[in-house]
């Protein structure tokens, strides 16, 4: 029975919502943080911990089940290189959304979903260690993301 | 089709509405900025949420 087992439907057919979360998801791996409505990022982050769970096994079948949903090379190598070793210890809770207030248009509720992966920027505050940070900055700076490229900037 | 039997009074139609009423957002002080921000909400200020920098705000 599937009682309970719900999923939000976000006014979508199966497809298109299955498609929409796979971008997500993938856009969400490739940039540690994004900001999009706080339905789907509540979403979203079942997808997100779903295949880092998986991607933590480290196995063929495991990158393959993945890669039905990230479908971008360079980002499932980084999912399991550079994110799912930093959740060895963790069994679960890999995100985090936060909401950040409505959008001006139709007063949707705006939310970030968050990687808890080490932050690739804001040394002063979190004092956190520094070793993948580099990478991860160059790698949200390629993405195009206007937002962190001119954070990183005035760094 | 329904139709309006009787006429219908203007205090009619806003005794009705004494009922519709506006609910203040339960605004709280930012504990790192001191700007008011809603609770369990991302400050809009500073970007800061439970002590910890989230995002970072346009201007700042
Ligand atoms: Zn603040």
């Amino acid at each position: 029975m599937r009682h309970q087992r719900k999923v939000k439907k976000l006014s979508r057919t199966s497809s298109h919502r299955q498609a929409m979360l796979n971008n997500m998801v993938t856009s969400l791996f490739a940039s540690r943080m994004i900001k999009t409505t706080e339905s789907k990022a509540k979403e979203l982050r079942r997808i997100a911990d779903r295949l880092v769970r998986t991607a933590k096994k480290d196995t063929l079948a495991a990158r393959r089940l993945v890669a039905r949903s990230v479908k971008d090379r360079a980002v499932l190598k980084k999912l399991f290189t550079e994110i799912a070793p930093q959740f060895k210890s963790k069994p679960s809770g890999f995100t985090r959304v936060v909401k950040m207030g409505y959008r001006r248009g139709d007063s949707a509720m705006m939310a970030v979903v968050e990687l808890l992966t080490e932050k690739p920027k804001i040394e002063k505050d979190a004092g956190k260690k520094k070793g993948s940070k580099k990478k991860e900055k160059e790698v949200a700076a390629a993405e195009g993301k206007s937002k962190k490229e001119k954070s990183a900037s005035a760094e | 089709m329904p139709l309006p039997k009787r006429r219908h009074s203007h205090t009619r139609g806003r005794k009705r509405r004494t009922h519709w009423k506006l609910t203040a957002p339960n605004v709280m002080e930012c504990a790192h900025c001191h700007q008011p921000k809603l609770p369990h909400h991302i400050c809009p200020h500073c970007g800061y949420y439970k002590g910890i920098q989230i995002t970072t705000p346009k201007e700042a």
